[in-house]
């Protein structure tokens, strides 16, 4: 069978747009069949796959700044799709993907030994402290396209694959092997209210996403527009998640520099 | 096995011998005597539990239902046009649809046709109440399984009968038989305990989908297992 050129799939995330309105969060929760518990107060045992940090530059008033970051799974290439979590995986719960540039997390073989919440640099990965229970009547409005999770496995961001599956069906159907840069997109794209997140292959110079970053993949899809940077970027896990700023001081929170240190 | 058997073989022409070499002693042919029962019980127990594994544990972890109707497919496959996509047929958006509806058997059912039980049966229980028939499928596959008709109908253009058998030219549906822990239906696993298969849809676990992938698509993008990645077939 004759292969597809393969992709590499990713997002970039304007932060002089976002808001911090969190309707991505919720939109995300709804698409995936996201458990919640009656108390959500504690934020640590709570799963959110994508989630809205809260930045702020810590200077007094009139200066101070705020800047809202919203954080999916990067989807890290890492080197040669080593992404951090896939090499200590010792289930083969979780894979990289090079036709896709996907990280996939397959819930039924995960056994919940979280080593890859551990190695996860981004805090991406959650787990399941209890089996899901939804109030009555709601798990008739779960999604029958991305099955539900059970207690003791890890879960996370999978770029809406499921998505991906229903418009690569509808392609197959119309005998088209390649997608448009519109067919694909996640749920958290289309919620953005301010269109803040943008979603598309990061191979293809057509799509929006190559053009806003100009990724050099020769240097692991570094970016080469000077406003685009992406989170840790000196551990080499190679995100596919690009963030766009002007500020200065939201791009020198991208990774641990030391005092002395010039970015 | 055939060693364990020989070993006791042997162990039993030992306890014989030495049965011959000391006839006069009583005490010997006691502790001999027991030595013969100890590997009796050992054979009784073996063969019971092969017996237990192999028979009986199958027939206890496989619930059997009948299906609602007994519908006939053969009949069925004579008066269509377009063969197996006449019912079972793909929507626009590429989905599959499956077992066929009520509102598509109503459109020839609406009253009875011949003179079967069954056919009485389905228009009096089904059609006039306007209930959806309560069809156990045989291929369902687990909830974390995305499989996509249309790429293995129409694109790898893979018949029917590959992974569903001649389903198409039978004249009644066979039991449904029920893992009775986890809820999954025998075809999944396949009739045969051991995991023989003579033919390509006597069984479909992952192994036999990923068996296939390999060998048809060739493709290695999984990082882990240098397979089809597991965002292909799972979701």
């Amino acid at each position: 069978m004759k292969q597809e050129k393969a992709k590499k799939y990713g997002m970039v995330i304007d932060l002089d747009k976002c808001t911090g309105c969190g309707s991505c969060m919720v939109a995300c929760m709804a698409e995936n069949n996201v458990p919640f518990r009656e108390d959500e107060s504690d934020k640590l045992l709570s799963i959110a796959w994508m989630r809205v940090y809260k930045l702020t530059n810590g200077k007094p008033f009139p200066d101070t700044d705020i800047c809202y970051l919203p954080r999916p799974c990067m989807h890290c290439e890492g080197h040669h799709g080593h992404s951090p979590c896939v090499s200590v995986c010792p289930a083969t719960a979780t894979d990289y993907s090079e036709e896709t540039g996907i990280v996939s997390q397959i819930y039924t073989r995960c056994f919940g030994c979280r080593y890859c919440m551990a190695a996860c640099p981004y805090h991406v990965r959650l787990f399941n402290w209890w089996d899901p229970v939804w109030p009555d009547g709601m798990e008739k409005s779960l999604s029958p396209n991305v099955s539900v999770r059970m207690r003791g496995v890890v879960e996370k961001c999978s770029f809406c694959f499921h998505r991906y599956q229903l418009t690569m069906d509808k392609a197959h159907m119309e005998g088209r092997r390649e997608l448009e840069e519109d067919e694909y997109q996640t749920a958290c794209t289309q919620a953005c209210p301010a269109g803040a997140i943008t979603f598309g292959d990061l191979n293809n110079p057509k799509h929006t996403v190559y053009r806003m970053v100009k990724p050099d993949h020769k240097q692991g899809g570094k970016p080469k527009n000077p406003k685009a940077f992406r989170l840790l970027e000196r551990l080499g896990t190679n995100p596919k998640v690009y963030y766009l700023t002007s500020r200065e001081w939201v791009r020198s929170m991208d990774d641990n520099y030391l005092k002395n240190e010039s970015k | 096995m055939s060693t364990l058997d020989d070993q006791a073989k042997e162990v039993s022409e030992d306890v014989a011998d030495r049965v011959v070499e000391t006839p006069t002693q009583k005490e010997g042919n006691q502790v001999d005597g027991s030595g013969g029962f100890i590997i009796l019980f050992f054979f009784i127990g073996l063969i019971a539990s092969l017996i237990l594994g192999w028979i009986i544990y199958p027939k206890l972890l496989y619930s059997q239902k009948k299906q609602p109707i007994d519908f006939n497919h053969a009949i069925h496959m004579d008066l269509v046009d377009d063969g197996c996509e006449s019912c079972h047929f793909f929507r626009e958006d590429g989905s599959y649809s499956g077992v066929p509806k009520l509102a598509q058997c109503i459109d020839c059912h609406e009253e009875v046709q011949g003179e079967t039980e069954n056919e009485a049966v389905f228009v009096q229980e089904y059609v006039q109440k306007q209930k959806e028939v309560p069809w156990l499928v045989y291929s369902r596959q687990p909830d974390c399984v995305f499989f996509s008709h249309v790429v293995h109908v129409k694109t790898a253009q893979i018949d029917c009968t590959q992974c569903h058998g001649h389903i198409g030219e039978s004249t009644n549906l066979k039991i449904y038989e029920e893992n009775r822990i986890t809820g999954y239906s025998r075809d999944i696993w396949g009739k045969n305990m051991s995991g023989y298969k003579k033919n390509s849809w006597d069984r479909m676990k992952m192994d036999d989908c990923a068996e296939c992938h390999a060998k048809e698509k060739g493709m290695e993008s999984s990082v882990q297992t240098k397979k089809d990645a597991c965002f292909v077939c799972h979701k």
